[in-house]
């Protein structure tokens, strides 16, 4: 790559000729604040705070819009630069409401992170009109309150270019303008698909997901009901974000204990219920393909995804398996077989789940999810990763000091293919695994399918299983679902078997998951870390396969006969529909 | 200032969404086409209702909620059509002084729309409008495209609209 020379803060240094003045700055270890700027997917200049000083230039320079050029001094570090940036924040402030102490996002808020590392000391200096916005808190995932907005548009570029659904953007202009939907529609009015991107996003408390520990909290308090709880694969590897932790510090032992300090009458592994997905989808997978089905299958366990199938792409919902999640799947086994077996009436069971996904509350309230009869829902609460480290924090949990300890041993052992459906790739990997020892009628030399590991939005591959040639393709964000949907509507593509997760890299990168702030996320892989966990973790366990799985064998034994038989159909399947690309009224 | 939404129902006619959907097929592909595109939709209807916005997102694509952010940006976009007697009352300096302020409320008063707005039967259109140019004959006033210039006092506006109002309605 071309090489130019620059000056910053009066030293030298070289550096890439395309790249801009903050591109150029973090290259030589010189950090400049941003609050807009998302690298590769939002560089539009317009918080402010990226102010520097170039010489011979009339004003400051936002650096990270301003391409650098030969010769170029750039000053990072004068008293012009931290007035501007002072100023730029403290003009943020007078129109951002300021209930910090109640906010959600107290403490893990950028705004409030850099008012106090960049010396604001009169968050009022500029006191004047300010925008009054109603709280959006009708949709089932996702609450906004734009009188927190700061108009970085981080959640619009999370949307549209990360996502490429646009269900959000900028309306009006100047002082009036807000980010909101069309027409200033309510979010529930609109073809969203509640991944929560925008939320993750989001550096202030403008966006947040639906609180649902309330429900929770009440429940474990109740005597007359029995409340279970299973944590999904993914949350395992993010948990200990919120307390201080590395990126994909494996927590699981933590988690189970902190689950049984809360007071859940069991506290299990989602691993199960992936295993379970895993067994009835591979299953589908060779009816399918054996039986001239409709193909490709494509994975349903996302419901992200599956929302994002039924609006834009309603011609492949027959394509989708009719599998629930393995959140549903947990719930809808609990309050049957083992409701049954405990000798509870699913009545008085309240079944809560941690997921790293703000798509599963909307999920959770879906038809066709009440295995137990009409009324008892599956699953009664869905939390986020962080509404479960709210409520450790809250119950004086000290989640650093805990013990490691197991889930409950009902169904203790999951997988290694249970445990890596939280990355993308992970349920296709899984499935294979399973389906071509079912199809070859022996073990695996190898369980590892490398080719579908990584982070690329889109990727492909050709397995021999037996006599059958499996083409596969995987594709996380919808933005490449979408283009990977389209070339197999085109017929560029031939696939049998397709695994379509909502979020960038799967369920490590949810919208539920902690919140990094922009310079974490700007500069850490944070899908690496935390789906590399979660392969490690796989590694290491004895069982790496679903259908070697003793609780597996015994579910099927006792209740639900054979993978794709009646009772599981009634339990562990679902229905999807076409939603309308765009539902607005006027 | 935020738009005024749309409040009149939508009379759109085949003839018009034929005319739209050429002006999509003849931009839709050009680099930045969503501005001509919606110049030239407002051109065929007067205004930009959801409707019309709706076919412009299914023929190119673009997402409701990124031409809805540009069409409440531009001001040169209204998503409330003018009336079949549109009324404008310049505001400029000239005018100002000479008392538009008061044509501005007698008017108002008589077709019953405040200034920015449009009856809800779509009769009537009424605005304030920044100089128009004709500061020798302030103070001013537009009806579609009609200039009655040198209105020497609020209540003289009241015959000059009752033609309007008597002959087009």
């Amino acid at each position: 790559m071309d090489k130019i020379k620059i000056k910053i803060n009066n030293h030298e240094y070289e550096a890439a000729k395309n790249a801009t003045i903050l591109e150029a700055c973090r290259e030589a270890a010189i950090d400049i604040p941003t609050l807009c700027y998302m690298s590769e997917i939002n560089a539009i200049g317009s918080c402010r705070i990226c102010m520097v000083e170039v010489k011979g230039a009339r004003t400051l320079i936002a650096a990270c819009v301003h391409p650098i050029s030969e010769g170029m001094e750039i000053f990072t570090n004068t008293p012009a630069v931290h007035e501007s940036r002072k100023a730029n924040l403290e003009l943020l402030l007078s129109d951002h409401k300021k209930d910090c102490l109640s906010c959600i996002r107290n403490q893990t808020c950028e705004l409030q992170k850099m008012s106090a590392e960049l010396g604001v000391d009169d968050e009022n200096r500029f006191a004047g009109k300010m925008n009054e916005f109603p709280l959006e808190d009708n949709h089932s995932s996702i609450v906004r309150d734009n009188n927190k907005c700061i108009r970085c548009r981080r959640c619009v570029a999370a949307c549209s270019e990360l996502q490429d659904i646009s269900a959000i953007g900028a309306n009006n202009r100047g002082f009036d303008t807000s980010i909101g939907c069309a027409f200033d529609a309510e979010l529930k009015d609109v073809p969203c698909i509640s991944c929560g991107q925008c939320i993750v996003a989001c550096p202030v408390g403008a966006l947040f997901e639906k609180d649902d520990t309330k429900a929770v909290w009440q429940a474990l308090a109740d005597p007359s009901k029995h409340v279970a709880v299973c944590a999904a694969p993914s949350i395992r590897v993010t948990l200990g974000e919120c307390f201080g932790g590395e990126p994909g510090e494996f927590v699981e032992g933590k988690l189970a204990a902190a689950l049984k300090r809360l007071g859940f009458d069991g506290v299990y592994d989602m691993d199960f219920t992936a295993d379970l997905t895993v067994m009835e989808e591979a299953n589908e997978l060779i009816e399918r393909i054996k039986g001239g089905g409709k193909l490709p299958l494509i994975t349903s366990c996302s419901p992200g995804w599956v929302k994002y199938c039924e609006h834009y792409f309603p011609e492949f919902i027959e394509n989708l398996s009719s599998c629930k999640s393995p959140q549903q799947m947990f719930g809808a086994i609990y309050k049957t077989h083992f409701a049954k077996k405990l000798g509870l009436d699913p009545k008085d069971i309240f079944f809560v789940s941690v997921i790293p996904c703000t798509a599963k509350k909307f999920e959770a309230t879906r038809p066709g999810q009440s295995a137990a009869g009409e009324g008892i829902r599956d699953v009664d609460a869905a939390i986020t990763t962080r509404e479960l480290a709210r409520m450790i924090s809250k119950a004086g949990i000290s989640f650093n000091k805990l013990p490691d300890e197991k889930f409950d041993s009902l169904i203790e052992t999951g997988t290694g293919a249970g445990v890596i459906f939280g990355t993308s790739g992970g349920v296709m990997e899984a499935a294979l695994r399973t389906a071509a020892e079912t199809i070859i009628g022996k073990p695996l030399e190898k369980i590892d399918f490398d080719e579908i590991r990584g982070l690329e939005g889109i990727k492909k591959a050709t397995y021999k299983l037996g006599d059958l040639t499996v083409n596969v393709a995987v594709a996380s964000g919808t933005a490449s679902a979408k283009k990977l949907l389209n070339s197999i509507k085109n017929g560029e593509i031939d696939v049998h078997f397709v695994e379509i997760m909502a979020c960038p890299g799967g369920c490590v990168n949810g919208g539920g998951q902690p919140f990094q702030s922009i310079s974490v996320r700007n500069s850490v892989n944070l899908w690496y870390k935390r789906a590399n966990s979660l392969y490690a973790d796989d590694k290491g366990k004895e069982l790496r396969k679903s259908h070697e799985s003793p609780l597996i064998k015994a579910v099927y034994d006792e209740f639900l006969g054979k993978p794709g038989s009646e009772t599981a159909h009634q339990v562990l399947h679902t229905h999807h529909a076409p939603r309308g690309k765009q539902i607005i009224k006027r | 200032m935020k738009k005024t939404k749309t409040t009149v129902a939508f009379t759109g006619t085949d003839e018009q969404r034929k005319k739209l959907e050429a002006i999509i097929t003849e931009f839709k592909d050009a680099p930045g086409a969503i501005m001509p595109i919606l110049q030239k939709a407002q051109d065929v209807y007067g205004y930009l209702p959801i409707e019309v916005q709706q076919i412009i997102s299914d023929g190119t694509g673009i997402s409701m909620s990124e031409i809805y952010g540009i069409v409440s940006f531009y001001s040169q976009f209204i998503l409330q059509p003018k009336g079949e007697i549109a009324v404008s009352v310049c505001m400029g300096t000239a005018c100002y002084v000479k008392g538009a302020g008061d044509i501005l409320d007698r008017i108002s008063a008589i077709i019953g729309v405040k200034a920015g707005e449009t009856s809800d039967d779509g009769k009537y259109s009424l605005d304030a409008t920044r100089c128009i140019g004709a500061c020798g004959l302030a103070p001013v006033f537009l009806v579609n495209e009609d200039v009655h210039g040198r209105i020497e006092k609020a209540e003289d506006v009241d015959d000059i609209l009752k033609k309007y109002m008597d002959t087009k309605v």
